[in-house]
């Protein structure tokens, strides 16, 4: 049913539907919407789960290790400096193979304290063995919990997962959104059956030591679990596109792509000013289209490099930067593109909140098309 | 043997982590010197060191990492360590 929603609700309302028997977060902007909507779910026993309140995010995450590995359905929000104090924890979900779902309200790395939106949380974890989902609008970041759970709960899959959505532009943005209802959620998502869990009558140790031997099996084991989620993705995903008519089989999307000569790739909020800025272009004759990234991990390098291969020029854009390198999807990109002849320009923008118009991504694609590019975009040199 | 998923592991699991690869100095045990009073059983970090039939103590090699607290310890000095050829 169509519903005028805040996205930080639909979120929340997305989560309660998929029942996690354990919440557990610390309220950090601008995700503490989430978490509000869900303590008060769980007071108001609209939501069967225990609400574990902590005093940090490196306890939030812990404690969701912990239930998890109880064999509980186990949910936690996040964003910024919060994510950065789970740090060693996601690690460690990853390692022990525990399906949290995570919501990061993506915002910028301090310092500068910044409050605001980019991707430099989330990326910044790239390495850690996390599926990292990312929403272009509200729609997508509601549905997207769903698929997160069912991806990583699928015992060949085995581990936590990020569903990140741009803080306050789509968090804090009402949108009309298709919710489903509890009878749909419980159709698509089955109860959480772990693979293995904790037991005092039956004790067993989660993430053990490993000598010289063995650790590096054990990483080629989660590299190859994540690698794999790639096919769990398309099944669940053709799955929920069979039920309530939004296919979310590929882990990326490409808009009006077929014809285009220069692509921008995007991930994330951006893409829908991407596709405004590509319709006027397309109305002048400029064939441009975009290659949309939903799932950041596992990176969709494949799907890339057989969506792009026809296109003369491609831009990236980048609400992060791997500091002393370039943006970590410009990276990937171009790495997947490897052996090819097409030139891609990286293009680092909207860090901390900046907004990014359509007038913008029209000069992108000029600068891309006269080859310049592998820069931060919209710098503003009369200020250093 | 296929890994188990996420590292997990049964109680006693940590003994097949043969720790005594670790080692440098292997101690060297005279139980002629030896005055059966227990202290390297007692101070042993890894837990190796147990008692023989015959009241002596006897390392588990598999296990000791060659620390040589329990020769300093010692007080009838008859445990010695020497560097091991591997």
């Amino acid at each position: 049913m169509m519903q005028m929603l805040e996205g930080s609700h639909a979120v929340a309302e997305a989560v309660k539907m998929s029942r996690p028997q354990v919440v557990s977060a610390y309220p950090i902007t601008p995700q503490t919407h989430i978490v509000e909507a869900l303590a008060e779910m769980v007071a108001n026993c609209e939501l069967d789960a225990e609400y574990i309140t902590v005093e940090n995010e490196l306890s939030a995450l812990s404690a969701c290790v912990g239930a998890s590995a109880a064999g509980s359905r186990t949910y936690s929000a996040t964003t910024s400096q919060g994510l950065a104090l789970m740090f060693e924890v996601c690690f460690n979900a990853a390692g022990m193979r525990l399906p949290i779902i995570m919501s990061i309200a993506n915002r910028a790395m301090g310092a500068p304290l910044s409050i605001w939106n980019d991707m430099q949380d989330s990326i910044s974890l790239r390495d850690a063995g996390w599926l990292q989902f990312y929403a272009e609008d509200n729609q997508e970041a509601t549905d997207l919990h769903y698929l997160a759970y069912k991806v990583a709960e699928d015992h060949s899959v085995q581990l936590p997962a990020f569903v990140c959505f741009d803080g306050f532009i789509l968090s804090h943005t009402y949108e009309p959104v298709d919710m489903l209802t509890q009878e749909d959620v419980d159709r698509y998502l089955p109860k959480f059956t772990p693979y293995e869990r904790l037991d005092a009558a039956d004790p067993i140790s989660f993430g053990m030591y490993a000598t010289p031997e063995y650790y590096l099996e054990f990483r080629y084991e989660m590299d190859a679990a994540l690698k794999h989620a790639r096919d769990v993705i398309h099944k669940a995903g053709k799955e929920f596109g069979t039920m309530f008519g939004r296919d979310y089989s590929a882990l990326v999307e490409g808009y009006r792509l077929d014809d285009a000569e220069t692509a921008i790739v995007a991930m994330g909020s951006i893409c829908g000013t991407v596709k405004d800025a590509i319709d006027e272009m397309r109305a002048d004759g400029k064939k441009v289209g975009l290659l949309k990234i939903r799932v950041f991990r596992p990176f969709p390098s494949e799907e890339i490099t057989k969506m792009l291969s026809h296109v003369q020029h491609v831009a990236v854009l980048d609400k992060n930067i791997s500091l002393g390198a370039k943006g970590a999807t410009g990276l990937e990109v171009r790495d997947a593109l490897y052996g090819t002849k097409i030139p891609v320009r990286n293009f680092v923008l909207g860090l901390g909140g900046r907004d990014v118009r359509k007038k913008n991504i029209r000069e992108i694609v000029a600068l891309t098309e006269t080859g310049q590019g592998d820069l931060f975009y919209g710098l503003r040199r009369e200020v250093l | 043997m296929a890994l188990a998923v996420g590292c997990r592991a049964r109680p006693g699991k940590a003994r097949d982590n043969k720790t005594g690869s670790w080692r440098v100095f292997k101690p060297s045990f005279d139980d002629d010197k030896c005055s059966k009073c227990g202290t390297c059983r007692t101070l042993c970090p890894e837990g190796c060191i147990t008692e023989d039939e015959a009241g002596n103590f006897v390392p588990d090699y598999a296990f000791c990492k060659g620390c040589g607290l329990c020769a300093v310890e010692c007080p009838k000095d008859a445990i010695t360590m020497k560097q091991e050829e591997k």
